[in-house]
C-alpha cells in the first residue's frame, strides 16, 4: 500500500519537492514567498530541517495554530488542580477549552480541586468601557467566599485585558496582601500576543518564576525531607494518564518524583521544585523557559526525556540515571528488564500488522518528532511532519535524532497543504488535532488524535506504548475503510504520483 | 505489572491497580499539601446547604460554569449555512482554532474557517493589512463562493470597522469588486453564540438585500408567495433541518431555509473531503426578500433579523424552539394559515402517533420533577413539552436568557397546573443549578454535555439535550422539531427514566422484586 516503501529516497525526494512546488502555486505572490520558507524535503545530515518556524502565520489561510491564552491557560496552568484559573476577559475563551484537553487528576472537583471547570469574568461591554480590575477584584473575594479550600489563584489574560489597559498586577498584590499572602497570579497571555501557543507557554513559565518561585523565601522547607534522588517531571500534562504511567518509572527505578508539572500537579509541587536534584523535561517546547531558569537560579540541571516506545523509553531511563549514582543506574536497568517481556509481546502482536506502515504527523512542539520512535518501534515509518508552534530549535533537534533523509517538513501548516499532502503521499495513517481530524477520515485516511490521544491514553511509559500500539492498530485495521468506496462505483484509481 | 499485550488496558482501568493507587496515594500524602480530608468532607457538605446557596446566588461579579459561548461561534455556524461559503473572523487566530474545536467536538465532522491572524502591530495599528492579505489568500485557496466576515472580541475592542476595510481591501484587488463579502461585527462582550447568529444572518440578508454595503441597487421585493425558514443555534440542525424541509415538502410549501448547514455538517466518508456541502444558494438568499413571510424557530436568535426581514414587508413569525404536540401545532397552524395550504394528512398521522406514545408513557412522566438549562429558546420549548407531559420542569436556568425571557417563561408556567412550582433563572449558570439540585432536588436533569459533571455531584440523571454534546455521538442526526422530533425527544426522556427505575431496583434480594419486565 505504502509508496513511500517502492520508491527511492531519490524518487521520493523529487517527488516532495514537486508536491511543495504544487501547492505553492494556489497562493499569491507574496504568500507563496512567506510559505516556501516553512516547507521543505529533509536531507540526512542537516543540522536543522531546512525551514523558518515560530513566526507569524498568513491571515487568511486556515493555520491551526491557537493563541498565548490557550498556550498559558490551557496547556501550563490549567492543570495546576488546586489553584482557580480565571479566564479573565469574555466568555468564549473559557468556554470553548473547558475540560478540553483531558489533564487528568485526583481531587474532589469544585471542594479541594479545580481543573475541569470554567471560571470567567464574562466581560459585558461596560467591563470593556470602564476597565474590569474592580470586577476581577471582587471575583477574587466571590472565590475566596464560596471555593475556601483553593491554594491559589491565576488570571489568564484574554484579549481585552491588554487593550483596555487593565492593571491586573496591581489587584492581584492588592488581594494578595489582603488574603494573608495568598498566592494570585496575574498573567499576560492575552491571545493577539505573539504567533501561537507558544508565547503562551514563556508567558506561563515567567508567571511561575515570578510569582511563585520569587515569593518562596529561600529558607522555606519544603513539607517533605530531601533524598539525593528527588527529580522533578516537567512538561507531562497527564493527558489520559501520561504523567502517571511516566511517574511509576522514575520511581521503579528508585528516584523520588517531588513534582510534576504540571498534570496532576499541585502549587506545592511548584513551589517545592527547586528542591529537585534533577529536572527531567518531557516537553522541551512549554517548559524548557523555567528550566533554564532553575538551573541558572538554583543549579539545578535538566534533561530531556522521551517516554514514547520501548527503545526511547531505556534510552531515556539511562539518560536520566547516569545523573545518578549506581544504585539508580542499576534500577534502571532493572526497570528495562522487567518491562521487557511486556514489549516483546506488544511488538509480536502488533507489528506484524503494522509492518511498512506510512504515518504522516502535525502535531504541537513535542510529538512531531517524540512519537517517531513509538511508529518505528511497530516498523512504521513517518513519511512527513511538522510542528504547529515549534522553534528553529525543535526542528534541529528532528533533524538530528528523528527524522529520515526525504521526510516532508510543513510547518505552520495551512489546511490547503495538509490536505493536498495527504491526498498525494496517501499516508496510511494521520496523526493530528480534532480540527483534521474528520477531514482526513472523510477521505477514507486512518486517523489518530496526537494531542488528545484519541479519548485514549496514557501513551506515555511502557504501559502507554501498549495502548499506543493497540491505537495504532485498530486505526489503520479498522475495516471500515474498506467501505468508504461504495461497491457499484468504479475501483478507485491509484494516486496521482504512483502514475506520474 | 497489570499491563499486558493480549488484553491492553487503557485509563479505564489501568490507574486502578495496587500499583498505581499507591504511588498516587503517596504524591498526595507527601508532595501536594493537600487539606484534611474531613475538612474536604466538611466544606463538600456545606456547599450543599441552604447557606451555600444564598452566598452562590449573592455572586455579581464571578461566573462559574456558564452554559453559553461568545457570539462569533453563531456567527460562524450561520456563514457556513450558505453555499460555498467560507467563515473569516477578523481577530486573533486562537479564537478560530477554538470555535472549529468545539463544532468539530459536537458534530463530529470538519470544520472550516479562516482567521485574519491580528497579532500585537494590529492591536496598535489596526488590523486593515490582515483584512487585505487575508481575503486574498483565502480567495485564491479555498475558492470560496462567499466569504462571510465577523470579528473577535480583539478586532472590535481596538475598533476595525469592517465595512470599510472589506472596501478597501477589494479596491486592492484581494477579492473582485462584485464577489459577495457580507460582514457582521460580533463583540464577544455583549450577549451569546445566539446574538452572533443574529448578526452574521442579519448582515447576510442586509448584504445581499440591501444593496451589497453600497455596491448595487437595492432589491425591490416583489412577492412570490414563499416562505422563508429560519432554525436558529442549534445543536440539532442536521436532523431539525431535514424535518422542516420534509414537512415543507408534505405540504407542498416552496420554501428557502436560510442558512441552511444541514449537509455542511453531515457529509458522507467516500473519499472526499468536501469543505463546502449543501447549503443555501447566494442566488436563493438574495431572492429570499420576495417571500411572502419569513418563520424564525427561535425567537432569541433573530431579534435583529426578524425586525429587519418585516421592515422589508414581510409577515414574520418567531418560535421558541417548538417541542411536542402544541407547539408543533401553532407551527403547522402558523404554516398552514400563512400559506393557505392545508396541514397535511401524514402530518395529521404522525401527531395522532405522538399523542398515542405520550399515552402509553405517561404514567411514567406524570408528575416527575426535571432541571433544564440551556440557551433560551430550548429552554422553553422542552419545558413547555413537559407540561404538555404532566411533568414538572421545576428549574429552568439559561445563562443567556434575560429579564424578557424569564418573564415569558413564569407566562408558561401560569399557564399549566404542572407549572406552579417552576421557576426560571435568566443569566445564571451551572454553579447556581448546583446550589438548586442540592437544596430543591428534582429527578431528572436536561441538558448538554456539560451537565455530566451535575451529575455526579448531585446525583441528578442527566438526559442529554442541547449544544453541545461532545461525550454522545450522533444524536445531532435526530430531529427535535415536529411529532417526530417530539417523539425523539419522549423516547430520550423515556430511555433515562427506564434506566434509572431498573438500576434502582437491581439488587439481588433486596430491591429486584420491582426488577419488572413489563413496564
Amino acid at each position: 500500500m505504502s509508496l513511500a516503501t517502492t520508491e527511492s529516497v531519490a524518487e521520493i525526494k523529487a517527488r516532495n519537492k514537486q508536491l511543495i512546488d504544487e501547492v505553492l502555486k494556489v497562493y499569491p505572490e507574496k504568500t507563496a514567498k512567506r510559505r516556501a520558507k516553512h516547507l521543505n524535503v529533509h536531507e540526512a545530515g542537516k543540522s536543522d530541517c531546512g525551514v523558518k518556524s515560530n513566526l507569524k502565520s498568513i491571515p487568511g489561510v486556515m493555520t491551526i495554530r491557537g493563541c498565548a491564552y490557550a498556550g498559558s491557560k490551557g496547556v501550563v496552568w490549567g492543570p495546576i488542580k488546586d489553584m482557580i484559573h480565571i479566564s479573565h476577559g469574555p466568555v468564549g475563551c473559557g468556554q470553548y477549552s473547558w475540560a478540553a484537553r483531558r489533564n487528568y487528576y485526583i481531587g474532589t472537583t469544585g471542594i479541594d480541586t479545580f481543573v475541569t471547570m470554567q471560571f470567567t469574568s464574562d466581560f459585558q461591554e461596560k467591563d470593556i468601557v470602564f476597565g474590569g480590575d474592580k470586577k476581577l477584584a471582587k471575583i477574587i473575594d466571590e472565590i475566596q467566599e464560596l471555593f475556601p479550600l483553593n491554594h491559589g489563584i491565576t488570571i489568564q489574560s484574554e484579549c481585552p485585558i491588554g487593550l483596555i489597559g487593565d492593571d491586573i498586577e496591581a489587584v492581584s498584590k492588592v488581594k494578595s496582601k489582603e488574603y494573608d499572602g495568598k498566592t494570585i497570579v496575574p498573567v499576560r497571555c492575552e491571545g493577539f500576543r505573539g504567533v501561537s501557543q507558544s508565547l503562551g507557554h514563556h508567558i506561563a513559565n515567567d508567571a511561575v518564576r515570578d510569582w511563585i518561585f520569587d515569593k518562596v523565601s529561600p529558607e522555606a522547607k519544603p513539607a517533605f525531607e530531601a533524598t539525593p534522588y528527588d527529580v522533578a517531571i516537567i512538561g507531562d500534562y497527564n493527558i489520559g494518564g501520561d504523567a502517571w504511567s511516566s511517574r511509576i518509572l522514575l520511581e521503579e527505578m528508585g528516584l523520588r518524583v517531588i513534582a510534576q508539572w504540571s498534570g496532576d500537579g499541585s502549587l506545592a509541587e511548584l513551589e517545592a521544585t527547586p528542591k529537585a536534584k534533577l529536572n527531567v523535561l518531557h516537553c522541551y517546547r512549554s517548559m524548557n523557559y523555567i528550566s533554564r531558569h532553575m538551573e541558572e537560579k538554583f543549579g539545578i540541571p535538566w534533561c530531556e526525556y522521551n517516554f514514547f516506545g520501548p527503545s526511547k523509553i531505556a534510552e531515556s531511563l539511562r539518560k536520566i540515571a547516569s545523573f545518578f549514582d549506581d544504585k539508580i543506574k542499576e534500577g534502571a536497568e532493572r526497570v528495562i528488564a522487567k518491562y521487557q517481556p511486556l514489549m516483546d509481546a506488544v511488538i509480536a502482536k502488533y507489528r506484524p500488522r503494522l509492518e511498512g506502515k506510512t504515518v504522516m504527523l502535525f502535531v504541537g512542539g513535542l510529538r512531531p518528532r517524540h512519537v517517531i520512535g513509538a511508529y518505528e518501534d511497530l516498523g512504521m515509518e513517518v513519511v512527513g511532519t511538522g510542528y504547529e508552534f515549534g522553534h528553529n530549535d525543535d526542528y534541529q533537534r528532528t533533524a538530528q535524532h528523528y527524522v529520515k533523509d526525504g521526510t516532508l517538513i510543513y510547518d505552520d501548516v495551512t489546511g490547503y497543504e495538509f490536505e493536498r499532502f495527504v491526498e498525494k503521499i496517501q499516508p496510511d495513517l494521520v496523526g493530528s488535532g480534532i480540527k483534521e481530524k474528520y477531514v482526513f477520515q472523510k477521505m477514507g485516511v486512518p486517523f489518530r488524535q496526537m494531542h488528545s490521544w484519541d479519548y485514549s491514553g496514557p501513551y506515555h511509559g511502557y504501559d502507554g506504548f501498549a495502548i499506543f500500539a493497540r491505537d495504532m492498530d485498530m486505526a489503520i485495521n479498522s475495516p471500515i475503510w474498506k467501505k468508504t468506496k461504495a461497491p457499484w462505483k468504479d475501483a478507485p484509481r491509484p494516486s496521482l504520483m504512483a502514475a506520474e | 505489572m497489570t499491563q499486558n499485550a493480549e488484553h491492553v488496558l487503557d485509563h479505564f482501568e489501568l490507574f486502578r491497580g495496587p500499583e498505581y493507587q499507591q504511588m498516587l496515594a503517596n504524591k498526595k500524602a507527601l508532595f501536594e499539601n493537600p487539606h484534611d480530608p474531613a475538612e474536604v468532607e466538611r466544606i463538600r457538605e456545606w456547599a450543599k446547604t441552604p447557606e451555600y446557596r444564598e452566598k452562590n446566588f449573592a455572586r455579581e461579579a464571578l461566573t462559574v460554569n456558564p452554559a453559553k459561548a461568545c457570539q462569533p461561534l453563531g456567527a460562524v455556524f450561520v456563514a457556513v449555512g450558505f453555499e460555498g461559503t467560507l467563515p473569516f473572523v477578523h481577530g486573533s487566530q486562537g479564537c478560530v482554532a477554538y470555535y472549529r474545536s468545539h463544532l468539530s467536538r459536537h458534530f463530529k465532522e470538519p470544520s472550516s474557517c479562516v482567521s485574519s491572524s491580528m497579532t500585537e502591530d494590529a492591536a496598535v495599528f489596526g488590523g486593515l493589512n490582515n483584512m487585505i492579505d487575508g481575503l486574498a489568500n483565502t480567495y485564491n485557496m479555498y475558492k470560496p463562493k462567499m466569504i462571510a466576515v465577523s470579528t473577535t472580541c480583539m478586532a472590535e475592542v481596538i475598533g476595525d470597522d469592517l465595512n470599510a476595510f472589506i472596501k478597501t481591501a477589494k479596491e486592492k484587488g484581494s477579492v473582485p469588486a462584485e464577489y459577495d463579502v457580507p460582514f457582521a461585527h460580533t463583540p464577544a462582550f455583549v450577549g451569546s453564540h445566539v446574538t452572533g447568529y443574529d448578526n452574521a444572518l442579519k448582515g447576510i440578508l442586509e448584504h445581499f438585500w440591501d444593496g451589497k454595503a453600497g455596491s448595487a441597487p437595492k432589491l425591490e421585493r416583489k412577492e412570490n408567495g414563499r416562505i422563508n425558514f429560519i432554525g436558529g443555534f442549534d445543536g440539532y440542525t442536521v436532523g431539525n433541518i431535514r424535518e422542516i424541509k420534509r414537512i415543507f415538502e408534505l405540504m407542498g410549501i416552496e420554501y428557502t431555509i436560510l442558512a441552511d448547514n444541514s449537509d455542511v455538517f453531515d457529509t458522507p466518508t467516500d473519499g472526499e473531503f468536501r469543505m463546502y456541502d449543501g447549503g443555501t444558494t447566494l442566488e436563493d438568499a438574495a431572492n429570499a426578500i420576495h417571500a411572502k413571510a419569513t418563520i424564525s424557530m427561535q425567537q432569541y436568535c433573530t431579534e435583529k433579523t426578524l425586525p429587519f426581514i418585516a421592515g422589508h414587508g414581510h409577515e414574520v413569525a418567531a418560535f421558541n424552539h417548538p417541542v411536542g404536540v402544541s407547539a408543533t401545532d401553532d407551527f403547522l397552524m402558523t404554516l398552514s394559515r400563512i400559506t393557505g395550504k392545508p396541514i397535511a394528512k401524514a402530518l395529521e398521522q404522525e401527531r395522532g402517533r405522538l399523542v398515542d406514545a405520550m399515552a402509553d408513557s405517561s404514567a411514567h412522566i406524570h408528575g416527575k420533577k426535571f432541571a433544564i438549562y440551556g440557551d433560551p429558546d430550548l429552554c422553553y420549548g422542552l419545558a413547555a413539552f413537559l407540561l404538555e407531559l404532566g411533568a414538572e420542569p421545576t428549574h429552568v436556568l439559561s445563562t443567556n436568557g434575560n429579564k424578557a425571557w424569564a418573564e415569558k417563561m413564569q407566562a408558561l408556567f401560569a399557564s399549566s397546573p404542572f407549572g406552579k412550582n417552576c421557576h426560571a433563572y435568566p443569566g445564571k449558570d451551572l454553579w447556581h443549578m448546583r446550589s438548586l439540585l442540592f437544596t430543591e432536588p428534582v429527578d431528572f436533569l436536561i441538558g448538554n454535555t456539560y451537565g455530566k459533571y451535575l451529575e455526579r455531584d448531585t446525583g441528578t440523571p442527566l438526559i442529554r439535550i442541547g449544544f453541545p454534546v461532545f461525550d454522545r455521538h450522533h444524536h445531532h442526526r435526530y430531529p427535535v422539531w415536529g411529532y417526530q422530533g417530539g417523539m425523539n425527544v419522549l423516547v430520550k426522556i423515556l430511555d433515562k427514566i427506564f434506566d434509572e427505575i431498573d438500576k434502582n431496583t437491581n439488587v439481588p434480594a433486596k430491591t429486584d422484586y420491582s426488577f419488572d419486565i413489563i413496564r
